[in-house]
């Protein structure tokens, strides 16, 4: 069978999917580094994005995906559920605060820890992926997923420490032009 | 020996060709600054992303599926049902996954803060719904038809009417986002996304059917939606659908 073809969100996203847009992906019991990670999302000319959604998906602190084809004896966190959705503001800033994942397996090795992203917005007819490294993580220069990248272009997917949060933007287009994946 | 089936479960098949819509598609405006202009970067489906958020029942309420029902009152317009199942590219149910809806007003007026189109509001009608498929991949929506309504994107710009679909399926790679529209509407063939989407069957794949079986007898008229998401990797033997 054909798969159904993709359109847009539109700029009426937030109707349908403010419901559960929640900055906070992990409650208080959940075992990990607390991260929180800011941005700003910007077109081709710079102007920022106010009306996008970003979805988050990750492992838990072990390395443990909350999904039933990670099978691997790893514990998982009551109430985690790994995933998580924000939109932008009127200035294109987003923010969120979670935990660290741990490592998971690779194609060929294990992969260093990474959030992964889904973008969606008005102009935007079919999602974008790409992945939220660590800056500094020593795991990173093994990953196999970022070795695919070019060198020059592997900043984009790294988020760096400053003023107490991890920033990390994304530039759709352009100088600085954040890597997206087709998988 | 093929480097996903060391990690175990299957991996996903890519999109069928001319199914999906590029980013950059100049007749609708804003695709020209919004779309990247370096290529994606190709990689294998690891376990990152043959997972996926899994949403349990309890976030869903009563009245979620009956966009009729969330106000103090009836909303305006014409009552409809739109139901339909969610599938594979293996033709299977996808079960128990969520599907969120969204749509204008029988007036083609969104209750959004951006939305400054001078028709009205309907005060019983908020435009929003979710559901979670049964184990055979159905859901049920009971709406409102919403109205055809301007955009600013050409001279006359005039969407179909349509309601906005999103769905998650099995893992991060079957996450789809679509609109599905209404059989015969003559805005279809003059609307920029809806003709994105390079293939012609795939494009009509959008539009909705009528449907007496879910027509309610002096209630209101069905229209049938079927969303066919990504499949896994399956040998031939395995898969009577695989080309």
């Amino acid at each position: 069978m054909y798969t159904t073809s993709s359109q847009t969100i539109g700029p009426y996203l937030h109707i349908g999917m403010a419901w559960a847009v929640d900055p906070e992906f992990a409650g208080p019991a959940v075992k990990g580094e607390r991260i929180t990670v800011e941005g700003r999302i910007v077109d081709g000319d710079g102007s920022a994005v106010s009306d996008a959604m970003l979805e988050i998906w990750q492992a838990n602190a072990q390395g443990r995906y909350a999904h039933p084809d990670d099978t691997r004896e790893l514990s998982l966190d009551d109430g985690f559920m790994g995933w998580g959705r924000v939109t932008t503001d009127e200035d294109g800033r987003f923010r969120f605060r979670t935990i660290k994942p741990g490592r998971v397996p690779g194609a060929n090795g294990m992969q260093a820890p990474h959030l992964n992203v889904t973008v969606f917005m008005r102009g935007m007819l079919k999602q974008l992926v790409t992945r939220i490294y660590f800056s500094g993580d020593a795991a990173n220069d093994e990953d196999p997923v970022l070795k695919l990248v070019p060198e020059s272009r592997r900043d984009t997917l790294v988020a760096r420490p400053g003023n107490g949060v991890l920033e990390w933007n994304i530039v759709l287009q352009g100088r600085g032009e954040t890597v997206f994946f087709v998988i | 020996m093929n480097a996903k089936h060391q990690q175990g479960p299957a991996g996903y098949r890519g999109y069928d060709r001319d199914t999906q819509p590029d980013y950059l598609y100049p007749p609708y405006a804003s695709t020209v600054k919004r779309s990247p202009s370096q290529p994606l970067v190709p990689m294998q489906a690891t376990l990152s992303e043959i997972t996926g958020p899994v949403f349990g029942f309890d976030r869903i309420l009563a009245n979620d599926a009956d966009l009729t029902k969330q106000g103090a009152g009836d909303p305006i317009g014409e009552r409809i049902v739109v139901t339909g199942r969610v599938l594979d590219g293996n033709a299977r149910p996808v079960p128990h996954t969520l599907v969120e809806i969204w749509q204008a007003n029988s007036a083609g007026r969104y209750p959004h803060r951006r939305d400054n189109h001078d028709a009205p509001i309907d005060p019983n009608f908020h435009g929003a719904g979710r559901t979670i498929t049964d184990a055979q991949g159905r859901y049920r929506f009971v709406t409102i038809k919403p109205g055809e309504y301007p955009w600013r994107n050409h001279y006359n710009a005039w969407r179909p009417a349509h309601i906005h679909f999103s769905v998650f399926g099995p893992s991060f790679l079957t996450r789809l986002i679509t609109q599905m529209y209404f059989p015969g509407d003559p805005l279809l063939e003059y609307d920029p996304m809806f003709m994105s989407i390079p293939d012609a069957q795939a494009r009509q794949r959008l539009v909705s059917t009528f449907d007496w079986e879910h027509t309610i007898p002096e209630q209101a008229l069905g229209y049938r939606f079927d969303i066919v998401l990504r499949g896994r990797d399956e040998t031939p033997a395995e898969n009577p659908f695989a080309a």
